[in-house]
């Protein structure tokens, strides 16, 4: 059994570190020792969530306000991986995003839609005022 | 977002050369294409062999230029997706949506 990995991150509110914390995310399945699934696809996966969901937040939780920053916490463990992603706005509608998507050609809102395909628990929270996205995944 | 064009008969070939389309880039190549568009060229091919990861906004971005030719009697084809970017699209359904072709070459053939 492995410990428990936490990682702690607070980024500015810009979309160039997308391309960072996406990339801390598939070093994360990389590094999970006891993981039998496929490794690549979870590397690939941890990183679109992270990138989709830092997106969200920084344009419609933050609102583009380059001086606010989106923090991120990370945790996993043998059984499973947490994510959480903090931002300082208004935060969304999980349900109402999700049911935006009914063309498939409309331009945006697929970004919800894909972390609810991949993840396996996604939930809007209220830490203490601040609106939080939490994604789980179970990881056997 | 480094983009390489080419033109081959009425087509214009676009070759992203970024490893990465995501919010931070997807944005540039939704401005050249309607650069293109209002150029008058509406037939676009989209070389995405270099790249690596696509999320929502670059698949947005592809869509935008879809429906653009579309709306102007062009097309928008796509080549030469890495496995994990094809898989993107069938994720999303959009590879219903677009044409999708192995190769270059192939993707330039099904015009004529």
């Amino acid at each position: 059994m492995s410990k428990r990995v936490e990682l702690n991150i607070k980024v500015p509110n810009q979309t160039s570190y997308l391309a960072m914390v996406g990339q801390i995310g598939e070093s994360l399945a990389f590094s999970l020792k006891n993981y039998r699934g496929n490794r690549r696809e979870l590397a690939y996966h941890l990183n679109l969530c992270l990138t989709e969901a830092l997106t969200n937040a920084i344009y419609h939780g933050n609102a583009s306000d380059p001086d606010k920053y989106v923090h991120i916490t990370i945790s996993a463990s043998d059984d499973d991986l947490i994510i959480k992603v903090y931002d300082q706005g208004q935060g969304f509608d999980l349900d109402t995003r999700h049911k935006l998507k009914a063309n498939p050609c409309d331009e945006g809102g697929r970004g919800v839609n894909i972390i609810l395909k991949l993840m396996d628990d996604v939930r809007c929270l209220q830490e203490k005022g601040v609106n939080v996205l939490e994604m789980k995944k179970r990881l056997h | 977002m480094q983009l390489k064009m080419t033109e081959k008969d009425d087509a214009v070939i676009l070759a992203v050369e970024d490893e990465r389309m995501d919010a931070h880039n997807s944005g540039n190549l939704k401005e050249k294409m309607l650069q293109l568009f209002d150029e008058g060229k509406y037939q676009l091919v989209i070389d995405l062999s270099a790249v690596r990861f696509i999320d929502s906004s670059g698949l947005g971005a592809l869509v935008s230029g879809f429906k653009n030719a579309s709306a102007r009697d062009g097309s928008l084809r796509l080549c030469c997706l890495q496995p994990q970017v094809r898989s993107m699209f069938e994720l999303t359904r959009l590879h219903r949506v677009f044409e999708i072709f192995a190769s270059l070459d192939e993707a330039l053939e099904s015009q004529s």
